[in-house]
């Protein structure tokens, strides 16, 4: 019985022995993604169709965060890197220790809504010194109150809602309303899964929270939107896909980008890969909740591709809160 | 699921506190009866309310295509294959290396260590190890396997690590059923002239079987729900073909329905549902296969 059982695992053991040999000679060409969940459901879209027109290559994509998926790309372990924010200076500085230069490329715009519970009958929108009161480090045991906010909104309990601390998400907009990224009062609720940061606004008549616009779109009738005023003298604006692709919603529209490992370009998956997904990263970014960028981005954004121009557009403190990304794009 | 295989030892016990208060009255026995059924019935009940809302969500998208689909960026043509041979596979390599090695400690520590400080030392430790969080496994696999040994994010770096994390409870489990047999079988085989191996070999090990596939099938039970040691050492959310070799990236069943959960499309939170059927669907076979065996092997001991 018990030899049985030896002989048994011994030839599992063979077996995978010998699958792993065998996979080690036939090495099938794969282009490697990795990083931000937000990006991912694009990038997804297009390795879906990228796989039906080349069957004899193949795409994998990880979601090890943006933070997490640079760690990899500058260990040279993937070719192309998921980033819902520009690179940091640490990660760019990793990159170069390495010896991994890369292509920045903007592929579609993520609005970030504002939103409450749609019992909250006093707000109508919200200015983005009123946001940037409730939500700095400062506020914490202070703006407990929705009439800590603005005189005239009830004496009733404020509850925050938003993404998890290390998500890009969470990185941009505090650096776009508290003017400095990742930092913001502690006591609010957070989690990793916008819908479970749905479910919480649902159910809590003093909530306010934000996240991508995509996941307000799908709960809308859950949800109340608040429209957001930049104090620019053009009033609140909501957000919408054509607010978002003209820049009119200030600050909260932010790009979302793909970085190309500049070496794994010589490969020819990969390069059709890349072509593929910036000729139809208009399309396909709409077609999963996201708003696409203007045509002449698509364009510059071939060209850089093209060019291989390397680095970033957003290094040396440069911010890209409330810049146009053709223009950037254009003034390189 | 764990509520079924737990009948048996939770029985007696419950017959035997029930022996201790009809000693005590009848008003007490009555309220130990209560206080027990509803030990019983409030997990049931959880289990079922859980269950039944997976279902009714999940099973309009149940059907053979989700089963045999690749993944989709639309939720009705998206599904599971490569998560469900993921997670197949990912399963056979973790037993393969987690049952031979774990029973060969429990053999070691059982029958042939002397009690010492050395050996309640390791015992301590391999009962700390149960108890340690499953991301420090991933992120010590991620470091030991992944890094150091080069085996990259593969199938097979995410088997070691989930055996890694399984050890200290088949351990714990094959000891506890090697401790069972009884003495007098020991003592029997001695006064046949048998030296110890082959005591461990005929007689030990066929009758603490059942006892050890059931720790074991439990374990890896729970090891095909881990989602965070995988995700740590790198297994992948959108991969659309079927792992080849212990070397293939690979993505998992937990994986792919948290994938789903957090996609803002409701229509995804079905499929993620019909994946929380299937894997329930996979746990709950295994569970009955470690019922079945045990029968087998306990009637086995029995003649």
């Amino acid at each position: 019985m018990i030899q049985r059982m030896i002989i048994a695992a011994a030839f599992v053991a063979a077996l995978a022995g010998a699958a792993g040999c065998k996979g080690g000679k036939q090495k099938q060409a794969v282009v490697r993604l990795d990083g931000s969940s937000t990006v991912f459901l694009i990038s997804q879209a297009v390795a879906e169709d990228f796989e039906k027109q080349n069957s004899q290559w193949k795409v994998t994509i990880g979601v090890s965060g943006t933070g997490g998926g640079f760690k990899k790309f500058c260990a040279g372990e993937t070719d192309v890197q998921n980033a819902s924010r520009p690179i940091k200076k640490s990660e760019a500085e990793a990159c170069a220790a390495a010896g991994i230069e890369y292509i920045e490329l903007p592929v579609a715009f993520d609005g970030l809504a504002v939103v409450v519970n749609p019992r909250n009958t006093w707000a109508e929108h919200i200015t983005t010194a009123e946001l940037k009161k409730i939500w700095e480090p400062a506020a914490q045991g202070k703006v407990m109150r929705w009439s800590h906010v603005r005189p005239d909104w009830p004496d009733k309990e404020i509850h925050l809602y938003g993404p998890g601390v290390d998500s890009g998400t969470y990185d941009y907009f505090t650096e776009a309303i508290v003017h400095k990224a990742a930092a913001s009062r502690g006591d609010f609720t957070s989690s990793e899964d916008d819908n479970v940061l749905v479910q919480g606004i649902a159910s809590d008549e003093g909530a306010i929270g934000f996240f991508g616009l995509a996941y307000f779109e799908e709960n809308r009738d859950k949800l109340k939107l608040l429209p957001v005023d930049d104090g620019s003298g053009k009033g609140p604006v909501a957000p919408s896909v054509e607010t978002v692709m003209k820049s009119e919603y200030q600050p909260l529209s932010r790009p979302l980008f793909i970085y190309v490992n500049k070496a794994s370009l010589d490969r020819p998956e990969v390069k059709a890969f890349m072509n593929f997904y910036i000729a139809h990263a208009m399309a396909l970014s709409a077609e999963v909740g996201y708003i696409p960028l203007p045509d002449a981005a698509y364009r510059l954004t071939a060209e850089r591709l093209n060019r291989k121009t390397t680095g970033s557009l957003f290094l040396g403190g440069k911010s890209l809160v409330g810049v146009r990304i053709q223009d950037l794009l254009a003034n390189k | 699921m764990t509520v079924q295989l737990t009948e048996r030892p939770a029985g007696a016990r419950t017959r035997a506190s029930l022996a201790d208060s009809r000693a005590a009255g009848a008003a007490g026995e009555n309220a130990i009866h209560a206080i027990c059924l509803l030990a019983l019935i409030l997990p049931l009940l959880l289990l079922c309310v859980l269950v039944l809302q997976a279902f009714l969500d999940g099973r309009d998208r149940l059907t053979w295509d989700f089963i045999t689909g690749l993944p989709s960026r639309k939720a009705e043509a998206a599904g599971i294959l490569p998560a469900l041979l993921g997670s197949a596979y990912l399963m056979l390599l973790t037993a393969a290396i987690a049952i031979p090695i774990g029973i060969g400690a429990a053999i070691y520590l059982e029958e042939y260590t002397q009690p010492s400080r050395f050996a309640s030392f390791i015992e301590v430790n391999i009962s700390n190890l149960a108890g340690v969080p499953s991301i420090i496994y991933g992120l010590l696999g991620l470091e030991v396997f992944v890094r150091i040994m080069g085996m990259g994010r593969s199938l097979l770096a995410g088997a070691c690590t989930l055996a890694l994390m399984l050890l200290p409870m088949v351990i714990m489990a094959s000891r506890e059923a090697l401790r069972s047999v009884s003495w007098s079988y020991r003592e029997a085989c001695y006064a046949l002239g048998s030296d110890h191996w082959r005591m461990i070999c005929k007689v030990i090990l066929p009758m603490s079987l059942p006892g050890i596939l059931t720790g074991i099938i439990l374990s890896l039970a729970r090891a095909i729900g881990e989602t965070a040691p995988i995700i740590t050492i790198g297994a992948l959310a959108y991969v659309s073909f079927l792992p080849d070799s212990v070397n293939s990236s690979f993505t998992a069943l937990p994986i792919q329905v948290f994938n789903w959960i957090s996609n803002p499309k409701a229509a995804f939170h079905v499929n993620a549902a019909a994946g929380i059927i299937v894997l329930l669907t996979i746990m709950l076979l295994l569970n009955g296969l470690a019922i079945f065996l045990r029968a087998i092997y306990q009637r086995k001991a029995g003649q």
